[in-house]
């Protein structure tokens, strides 16, 4: 009775790690920047198509991809930063919606053109793919791994954010732009690092996901509208925020799928729209 | 929390203001109105040009019936996004009830055109009118959020729904009668493009008297900031609720006449996909100007239609250049750039 229910809770947990690691980026460029950035999970798709073709084309051991992945998606964030992005920051919310919607229909074409529209296959190495059996509840190794890799991620932003120097500029522009640019922070600069960051996050990210929940071009959309949900549930800019928002929607979107499956994702829609009407902010925002 | 309006408005109603003074009596804001209402040589030739499609083209009716739904479809998200500043990322869930109204209609009630019609408009407007209450109480990423998960749940459910819709198969035995009795809905789209030309018109004109009047007047100040505006006497939540009512039955109308027009109705009608092309169809065009939704649906739908003949996966690849260059170089969409245009030879 109680092996079952731990199963799901697992897996939805392990499904709510990989949708923090593809959310806490947009999470932070959107509070910091009031930027949106229906791109997002461009970089993500990015990241999952550098680790298949290093894996696949020249064979290379599937730990060493994901740091590829993250730098890759990373540089390529950067590079449309400076090139389209910052135009942008004063602009309405309409405009920036249109330019990042525009740069994800192009990215789903450019995927399409390079790798067809099928799904990508992928080999884990043998210590990834068994599980383990615990008081009678089997868990997947693979499920496992990810749970650590986004435990551990957690743990650096949240360490990162709050003991350094670099944190401690970026919570201060997050909390007030112009005061933090009065005090000589380079904000802009600022925004540059974390865009990179969380776009980084989110090609390791969308590496992780290949395995879970397979690559193909619309990833880029079918996966914009989870992380919108995290992150719209989460609050903006906390991280705690996307952290308790990815768990949430993952066990419920896992938990329905297992035992109401004729709702589909109507379950996790239903979560977000009733958070939002109770707390517009999301659950740890602050305005 | 102050909204902070686009710049992209600020200097349409500086130019506004500008024609103001120049109309005699700058402080009637009726004259004002009424300079506006009046009809421009340019625009009755548009819509004698809608007609030539029939001498012209024979052969394409279908998709400029098609052109002329999707351009009353623009024209509803216009009134909200152009005029009140509601943009959503779900309109699509309107279109959509008026669609599968009108089919169920017709298929368990009669095939009768206009009495579908009505039920559908009627129907997205009940619909739309209990979700205002929710809209008007949101800005910004919250209000693009909940349109998109309303218009994600409504498509969720009528896939769930599968014994009254069909589900992914779409809907059957949808019927529709002649058109007053007289002409049949032929292969060559002669009367769907008749049908639709003529109800996209009448919607037009009545959209047109809406925006040329003080409420209209009053939306345009609600988009430029929603808080001062109550204090000159506009209850902008009400007008929010009005406008969005309004335009959630032009789109249950346009859904209609996808539906009679082509017999089928498919989920595809609720999707993200058709709130996301109606959006990049009326920026393309401009929002804000009536014709931009107009001109946006011809553009798109023609430019797809050109498109997929030659590689149908890579249209989207075009969608996002348009939207990309649109942004970054024509942020008025392209009546706002040939506007801008014309003001400047007219100035120099």
């Amino acid at each position: 009775m109680i092996g079952p229910i731990v199963g799901v809770l697992f897996d939805g947990f392990a499904y709510g790690m990989l949708l923090f690691l593809l959310s806490v980026g947009l999470s932070v460029t959107l509070g910091l920047m009031n930027f949106v950035n229906l791109a997002h999970c461009g970089f993500a798709m990015l990241g999952g198509y550098v680790t298949v073709t290093l894996m696949n084309d020249l064979h290379w051991p599937f730990f060493a991809t994901l740091p590829v992945a993250f730098l890759a998606a990373a540089a390529a964030s950067v590079v449309l930063e400076r090139a389209l992005y910052r135009r942008l920051y004063r602009a309405s919310d309409l405009d920036q919606v249109l330019l990042t919607i525009g740069i994800a229909f192009i990215s789903v074409a450019v995927a399409a053109y390079y790798f067809g529209t099928t799904q990508q296959p992928i080999e884990m190495p043998p210590y990834l793919r068994g599980s383990t059996t615990l008081l009678g509840v089997n868990f997947a190794s693979y499920r496992l791994f990810l749970v650590g890799v986004a435990l551990v991620v957690t743990l650096l932003l949240i360490a990162g954010l709050e003991y350094t120097r670099f944190g401690a500029q970026v919570r201060a522009a997050v909390d007030n732009q112009r005061m933090a640019r009065g005090m000589g922070i380079n904000v802009d600069a600022t925004f540059a690092a974390t865009f990179a960051l969380g776009s980084g996050l989110a090609g390791l990210g969308g590496a992780l996901a290949i395995e879970i929940v397979g690559l193909d071009p619309v990833f880029a959309f079918t996966y914009l509208v989870y992380v919108l949900i995290v992150v719209s549930v989460g609050g903006l800019g906390s991280i705690a925020g996307s952290f308790a928002a990815a768990t949430l929607i993952g066990i419920s979107d896992i938990a329905g799928k297992y035992y109401v499956p004729e709702l589909g994702a109507f379950l996790i829609y239903l979560v977000m729209v009733a958070v939002l009407m109770w707390r517009p902010a999301g659950l740890f925002g602050r305005r | 929390m102050i909204p902070q309006s686009g710049n992209r408005f600020s200097d349409k109603i500086m130019r506004r203001q500008d024609a103001m003074a120049n109309t005699a009596g700058a402080a009637k804001p009726q004259l004002y109105l009424r300079s506006l209402s009046r009809w421009r040589p340019i625009e009755i030739a548009f819509w004698l040009a809608t007609l030539l499609p029939f001498v012209l083209f024979p052969d394409y009716l279908s998709l400029a019936s098609q052109i002329a739904i999707a351009a009353l479809f623009a024209l509803s998200l216009d009134l909200i996004l152009g005029y009140a500043g509601i943009v959503s990322l779900g309109h699509a869930a309107f279109f959509g009830i008026g669609a599968y109204t009108a089919g169920l209609f017709s298929k368990f009630v009669w095939g009768e055109l206009f009495s579908g019609m009505l039920v559908a408009a009627a129907m997205a407007a009940l619909v739309g009118y209990a979700s205002s209450f929710i809209i008007a109480r949101f800005r910004h990423l919250t209000l693009i959020m909940i349109t998109l998960g309303l218009g994600l749940l409504l498509h969720e459910a009528a896939n769930s729904a599968n014994w009254l819709t069909g589900g992914s198969d779409g809907l059957q035995g949808v019927q529709a009668w002649p058109l007053l009795g007289l002409f049949k809905f032929d292969l060559y789209g002669t009367t769907a493009y008749a049908y639709s030309l003529a109800v996209l018109f009448f919607v037009f004109l009545a959209a047109r008297r809406l925006i040329n009047s003080p409420f209209g007047l009053s939306l345009r100040g609600i988009r430029e900031n929603w808080m001062r505006m109550p204090a000159i006497g506009a209850a902008s939540r009400a007008h929010i609720r009005k406008i969005y009512t309004i335009s959630a039955a032009i789109a249950g109308i346009a859904g209609a006449l996808i539906a009679q027009t082509t017999k089928t109705v498919s989920l595809e009608a609720l999707s993200f996909e058709r709130s996301a092309d109606v959006l990049v169809m009326l920026v393309l065009g401009g929002a804000g100007r009536l014709y931009g939704g107009l001109i946006g649906a011809l553009i798109f739908l023609v430019a797809r239609d050109r498109f997929s003949g030659i590689a149908p996966q890579f249209w989207y690849f075009w969608i996002g250049i348009m939207l990309v260059a649109v942004v970054i170089f024509l942020p008025n969409g392209i009546l706002g750039g040939l506007s801008n245009i014309l003001s400047r030879r007219n100035r120099s």
